[in-house]
């Protein structure tokens, strides 16, 4: 069969919504494309755990600290599910890990930004991990059956992420002023971000065209940033808090909330690895993975050596 | 460009399908949700052997009591029929109707069948 044919048996999968499977004909970008966003998807993930990471020992309360720590543990296991499902792709783990090293896969910039004060462990659930599943839940139908599937599983986990979240500002909203003033700032400062992390404008987004014919992606970034300000302008009156934007106001005519420019200057400056904590976060990650060696080295050899035994027992019986 | 990574050089990894001999083995797991249903599969792991494989599979795949009973398979050992064959491998279930229960035409007036 030719290549023209096997594309136009893909594609008219692709239409079907029937899901591509690791070992079905697949076209060599699709594949790289998938690759691409899977894995950096897993970095995400296991990135993610760092600025929250950071709370696990401040925790006001033992409550708080158990929330946080399951929250966290959820990151790596969205992490490992990720890398499970590009790994069906033929790249293997190792060489993941190393590209999210040496800086050539990347991970989502809202973890660039750092977290001061408590405060921002319910900003990051309410805002961040609200972005987030807006992104995510239509992935959950993406072409590729190993991502739909990883996804399903993380979406499922997601919603308790930002619900614990907002309850946890909402307790501050109702607390004394600090706590109030604590709340708001958080707020200015992760509600930005958090809108950068739809990704540019659909006009400036490349790939984009290519992700929706193959239903990677679904809806376009503008698309899933709207719908995301429409649910955040209505539950932060719950808070009774602001957000950081003047031009924020209904559009009885589009039905929508119209909202201020973003500032993509500060956008590709932390993309560009000159965010507050880029280099801090590479750092962490890098440590991790080389203190862990003696852990994954041990772990072999003591596996090896009862393989061993176990075949020495089995001859001597 | 999904999300905010930003990067804008061509889609990257080689996938060569290399896997480095530093890496655990990989496993597939299977989780039986409660008593009395099948063992289903959930997804992958790495681990460096069997017991780890079962330990891990706790910890990721039945943090919200998703499950009783936990089966690990290394991947190598995974045989599986091959797509590209599947029309044909398939096929010749395809023309038996009569195997169903809806291809038999019966009288209204009979009842409990």
């Amino acid at each position: 069969m030719s290549v023209q044919d096997l594309e136009k048996i893909f594609q008219d999968k692709i239409e079907g919504e029937v899901r591509i499977e690791p070992k079905d004909w697949m076209p060599e970008k699709y594949r790289q494309t998938l690759i691409r966003q899977i894995s950096q998807h897993a970095h995400s993930e296991i990135v993610g755990m760092l600025p929250e990471g950071n709370w696990i020992s401040r925790a006001p309360s033992l409550k708080r600290k158990q929330i946080l720590i399951a929250k966290v543990q959820d990151e790596a296991g969205h992490g490992l599910y990720l890398y499970s499902a590009a790994e069906t792709l033929g790249i293997s783990r190792d060489e993941m890990i190393e590209q999210l090293h040496s800086g050539k896969a990347k991970y989502s910039s809202i973890f660039n930004y750092p977290t001061i004060t408590w405060a921002d462990m319910g900003a990051i659930g309410w805002l961040v991990d609200g972005a987030a599943i807006m992104n995510q839940v239509p992935l959950t139908r993406a072409s590729f059956g190993p991502y739909s599937r990883a996804m399903i599983r993380v979406c499922k986990e997601e919603s308790f992420h930002q619900r614990q979240g907002f309850e946890s500002l909402l307790v501050l909203s109702k607390g004394t002023e600090e706590q109030r003033t604590m709340v708001q700032d958080a707020i200015d400062r992760w509600w930005w971000p958090s809108l950068m992390m739809f990704g540019p404008h659909d006009t400036e987004s490349t790939n984009s065209e290519a992700s929706m014919k193959w239903k990677i992606k679904r809806f376009s970034n503008d698309e899933l940033r709207q719908r995301f300000v429409d649910m955040i302008a209505e539950q932060v009156k719950l808070l009774d808090m602001t957000l950081p934007d003047l031009d924020l106001k209904w559009n009885e005519e589009r039905k929508h909330y119209d909202f201020g420019p973003i500032n993509w200057d500060e956008f590709w400056n932390v993309v560009n690895g000159n965010g507050p904590c880029n280099k801090q976060r590479l750092d962490a990650r890098k440590k991790a993975w080389e203190e862990g060696e003696w852990v994954r080295e041990a772990a072999r050899v003591h596996a090896e050596k009862r393989t061993a035994k176990n075949k020495q027992q089995a001859a001597a019986a | 460009m999904y999300g905010d990574y930003g990067d804008k050089e061509a889609p990257t990894g080689n996938g060569t399908g290399k896997t480095s001999t530093n890496e655990w083995p990989l496993w597939e797991i299977f989780i039986r949700s409660k008593q009395g249903l099948d063992h289903k599969h959930v997804g992958s792991l790495h681990a460096s052997d069997a017991q780890m494989a079962i330990e891990n599979a706790r910890d990721v795949y039945t943090r919200r009591q998703e499950g009783v009973s936990i089966w690990v398979v290394e991947s190598k050992y995974i045989h599986a029929s091959n797509p590209d064959e599947a029309e044909s491998f398939y096929e010749p279930a395809n023309d038996k109707v009569y195997r169903h229960p809806t291809f038999y035409d019966l009288p209204d007036e009979l009842t409990h069948m």
